[in-house]
């Protein structure tokens, strides 16, 4: 009897499990596969599902925009946020993991405070701080600022990934000689590795995908895959197919690099609950 | 090898006191125990000599060298953790070379020191083993050849033994013995079990809630306790008590009533004490007598055989549990009725303010 409930209760989370997925994943999906259609077939009533797949779409957004330039913005983008990100968070949660002090519960809380503020509630100041730095429109203000808001969640994760790193391993480095910094590059970075890559990657993909300061910070020089995706979106109306063939090659990328380090991903989110 | 000295050292963590003034110092080659119960702050001591914890107030001289504001790793000293804390990235022969190439040591000097060490804690076949693929005993094994390698002027241990279990601790404990012994290093060590402190120490400092109760040798700690938590801690099962009154004292003893009017003649002096004061005679569960008949009678409620010794458990009549040690062989059974005899040159006998009265013979073992 026993056994029968397992099996169904099983079988019944196995189906929610692949439910919540293919419901997730449907966007993405219908995206790709609209990406593939013509223009009259992309909004056809009823939608169709079987349909010659065509690359029109796919060759009249490479003819009108040029990708590569916004990919490698992006991709400045993203990995100079999260590099910077990182080096600073690194610090920072050691010092809040390993030597904490009783105003450092607050100061984590309130970094992520800043997190629920909405955007647009500072656009002003920042983009006038970017203006008058000379910012706008560079890769350096766009990196600047996205590693400003992701800093707050990065500094959150390393905080708890070092936590799990026991204290005499880092004592028993000091006694035998290593300096702070020696102690951080050499007992705790190894240690805290699969944390920091997932914390990392994390962060990429939230650069990545960031189009709220892209948009509103750039316009040609520096705009990023999201700018681009958007500069399908207005003048001459809604083009679904070639919306979705610029959306699919800006997410294509990243959607790759996720599925090849989801084990990574998946594995630094967990760390400490299997260790 | 080195002295360490240790004057007034004090701790304050926020508003609380936890080394209130700890004076203390420690000879060249002297295996020094620190004992207490948890929380009596030996652990934080331990780490305030490592450097590991900033000294509030007072000096730490290693060597004659007031090190108060020496980095951890530059007072050499090592240490060997409760959890080992082996680094789990580096495989053993890493983790025992990580000092030493911190400290710029050639290459070809730390692999013979790392094999010769390897070699002395029989770990030759490990060396390439991750910390994770070793047994308790192993891993404890490669701390303390970590410790060893740095050469250090002293060995400090923060319970090291107390994550193994009670063979395996019984062994090491003859093994660091032995080590001690061969090395002829300084040692601190931390902990709680009293047997690691009888067995291994040369000195033993009693701890209690941030003061030193007693400093000696494992026999004068256990013939001549300063007060009843010394008394009490050292020795088990720990010592009984009776309550009785003073009533009466000269230069070879002191004479008191116990509670069921017998009077004894304990051999310790007690000047100044007014009779009629309420004191505490103790005696160690070994050095009861059991008689069938007699004053002092109460009923045996426990009677725990360990093979070649017994303890017997005494309800007394004012509800207190006596625990007597005795042969093995004993056939006393729960539930009978027995009396106790209490040898007068065996008792001790405490102030109302806790502290013992001095005896008047010393044990010829605890001079």
């Amino acid at each position: 009897m026993a056994l029968k409930t397992k099996t169904s209760t099983r079988i019944g989370v196995t189906i929610l499990g692949w439910g919540i997925a293919l419901w997730l994943f449907f966007p993405i999906f219908w995206m790709i596969l609209t990406s593939f259609k013509s223009e009259v077939q992309a909004i056809s009533t009823p939608p169709k599902l079987f349909f010659m797949p065509t690359l029109s779409s796919y060759g009249e957004v490479f003819e009108r925009a040029s990708y590569w330039h916004f990919a490698l913005n992006t991709v400045i983008v993203s990995v100079g946020a999260t590099a910077i990100a990182v080096a600073l968070a690194v610090p920072a949660a050691y010092s809040m993991a390993f030597l904490p002090s009783k105003r450092t519960r607050g100061t984590l809380l309130w970094m992520l405070s800043t997190r629920m503020l909405p955007p647009v509630g500072v656009l002003v100041p920042i983009y006038l701080l970017a203006r008058n730095t000379h910012l706008l429109d560079t890769c350096t203000g766009l990196a600047v600022v996205d590693m400003l808001t992701n800093l707050p969640i990065i500094v959150w994760m390393l905080y708890t990934f070092f936590r799990e790193v026991p204290a005499p391993i880092l004592e028993a480095g000091r006694m035998d000689g290593a300096t702070r910094w020696q102690e951080m590059t050499m007992v705790l970075l190894p240690l805290a590795l699969p944390g920091i890559a997932s914390t990392a990657l994390l962060s990429l993909i939230l650069c990545w995908n960031e189009a709220f300061w892209s948009l509103n910070l750039t316009s040609s020089h520096a705009a990023p895959l999201t700018a681009f995706i958007a500069s399908f979106s207005s003048p001459e109306g809604l083009f679904f197919g070639k919306l979705s063939a610029a959306s699919t090659l800006a997410v294509a990328p990243i959607l790759v690099f996720g599925w090849i380090s989801q084990k990574q991903l998946v594995r630094g989110l967990t760390f400490g609950a299997v260790k | 090898m080195a002295t360490v000295e240790l004057k007034n050292l004090r701790k304050t963590y926020l508003t609380e006191e936890i080394i209130k003034g700890i004076s203390l110092s420690i000879e060249e080659r002297e295996f020094v125990v620190f004992v207490g119960p948890s929380g009596c702050g030996k652990s934080t001591l331990l780490r305030m000599i490592a450097g590991l914890e900033d000294i509030t107030s007072g000096d730490l001289l290693i060597d004659g060298q007031r090190v108060n504001d020496v980095e951890p790793g530059k007072r050499g000293l090592a240490m060997v953790f409760q959890s080992y804390a082996l680094y789990p990235h580096m495989d053993v022969y890493k983790n025992m070379e990580f000092g030493l190439k911190l400290a710029g040591m050639p290459e070809a000097e730390r692999r013979e020191k790392i094999e010769h060490v390897a070699r002395t804690l029989q770990l030759e076949p490990y060396l390439h083993h991750k910390p994770g693929q070793l047994s308790g005993g192993q891993r404890q094994r490669v701390a303390i050849g970590r410790a060893i390698v740095r050469n250090p002027k002293v060995f400090l241990f923060d319970e090291p033994l107390s994550n193994l279990d009670a063979a395996l601790r019984g062994q090491m404990r003859v093994e660091l013995s032995a080590l001690h012994r061969k090395l002829g290093a300084t040692t601190i060590y931390v902990t709680h079990d009293q047997v690691e402190a009888m067995t291994m120490a040369d000195k033993i400092v009693v701890l209690q809630k941030g003061v030193v109760e007693q400093i000696g040798s494992p026999l004068e700690l256990y013939h001549h306790p300063r007060n009843l938590f010394v008394a009490r801690f050292i020795g088990s099962p720990p010592m009984n008590f009776f309550p009785a009154i003073f009533q009466g004292g000269d230069s070879a003893g002191s004479s008191v009533q116990l509670r069921d009017g017998s009077i004894l003649y304990v051999p310790v002096t007690s000047p100044g004490l007014l009779p009629g004061t309420k004191v505490t005679v103790g005696i160690r569960p070994e050095h009861v007598e059991l008689a069938s008949s007699g004053p002092n009678s109460g009923v045996v409620e426990v009677v725990e055989r360990l093979g070649a010794i017994t303890l017997v458990h005494v309800r007394m009549p004012d509800g207190e549990i006596i625990v007597v040690q005795t042969d093995g062989a004993v056939l006393t059974e729960v539930e009978t009725r027995v009396s106790l005899t209490l040898p007068p040159r065996n008792c001790h006998l405490f102030a109302p303010d806790g502290l013992a009265f001095e005896a008047c013979h010393r044990h010829p073992l605890a001079a």
